[in-house]
């Protein structure tokens, strides 16, 4: 197994690791959306979801995921093209997984060794809730909870070894 | 600094929106700025219109970043652009990669318009 997939073996590799992807998620909404995020209640789960997806292969094998709700989504696009929310419309999904793909580029170019050693898949981008995955991930996922505008985002990791 | 006509190559249209808002929040003046969704798309356009700078992603479907850069060279309407690219592929051999195939300059994503400045004014000056 690659020392790099340890990242959620212990509790103290969980909190670094957990540290690092709200750091490179503050960073992109930051950066590109021109927006704080706030920290969430735990239980902050979002309703009528968008989910975007970007694999990760190589040292780090795994998947990154965004979700949020389809209000937020809107808004996020709306930041990102400099028009009003109303405006939105096919480009929600693009821009849910340009966001997804840094958030995931800016997290493993945070962790030494990685940023050679990791490619990233192009962006999936789901719309609704009423679905199931199966992952073959051999770890509980690596959850991060954010509210973007009072709206509750979640980021989660998966990795397998 | 004269008004400038502006290639943003991304596979993402909301991406080369930020892009194009990035160049102008940095003080560059566009006159016209044009796009392609990929390397290919890109030669495309260069074969019919001349631009002065040029910003590019790198993982892209149909012909990569890097490639474009490559064929680029051998294009005699671009020669001497400068080109930027501008990526989530971070790395230093990405870097490393990235410039010896002829791009001026790297940005990596998530960037600032200042980042963008710091990039891209060296490349046009470098360009004279």
């Amino acid at each position: 197994m690659s020392p790099l997939n340890d990242l959620l073996a212990t509790p103290a590799s969980r909190e670094q690791s957990a540290s690092l992807l709200e750091l490179a998620t503050r960073e992109v909404f930051q950066l590109m959306l021109g927006t704080e995020l706030s920290s969430a209640p735990p239980d902050a789960n979002p309703h009528q979801e968008v989910t975007s997806m970007v694999g990760m292969a190589g040292q780090l094998c795994g998947v990154l995921s965004v979700r949020c709700e389809e209000k937020a989504a809107l808004v996020m696009t709306s930041k990102m093209l400099g028009v009003e929310p109303g405006e939105v419309g096919a480009e929600m999904s693009d821009a849910l997984g340009e966001i997804c793909n840094m958030v995931a580029g800016n997290f493993k170019n945070k962790i030494t060794g990685l940023g050679d050693g990791c490619m990233l898949s192009p962006p999936t981008v789901i719309t609704g809730s009423d679905y199931i995955t199966y992952s073959i991930a051999d770890k509980p996922a690596l959850e991060v909870r954010m509210l973007f505008e009072a709206m509750p985002v979640v980021i989660s990791l998966e990795i397998h070894s | 600094m004269n008004s400038l006509r502006a290639l943003i190559v991304d596979d993402s249209s909301v991406m080369r929106k930020i892009v194009e808002r990035s160049l102008r929040q940095a003080g560059i003046e566009l006159n016209q700025v044009l796009e392609a969704g990929n390397g290919a798309e890109a030669l495309a356009v260069l074969q019919g219109s001349q631009v002065d700078l040029i910003l590019c992603d790198i993982n892209m479907p149909v012909m990569d970043g890097l490639e474009f850069v490559k064929q680029l060279q051998a294009l005699e309407t671009a020669k001497g652009v400068p080109v930027i690219m501008i990526t989530t592929e971070g790395s230093e051999a990405h870097v490393v990669q990235a410039l010896s195939c002829g791009a001026r300059g790297y940005i990596r994503k998530p960037f600032t318009a200042e980042q963008v400045k710091t990039q891209v004014i060296p490349a046009l000056a470098g360009k004279a």
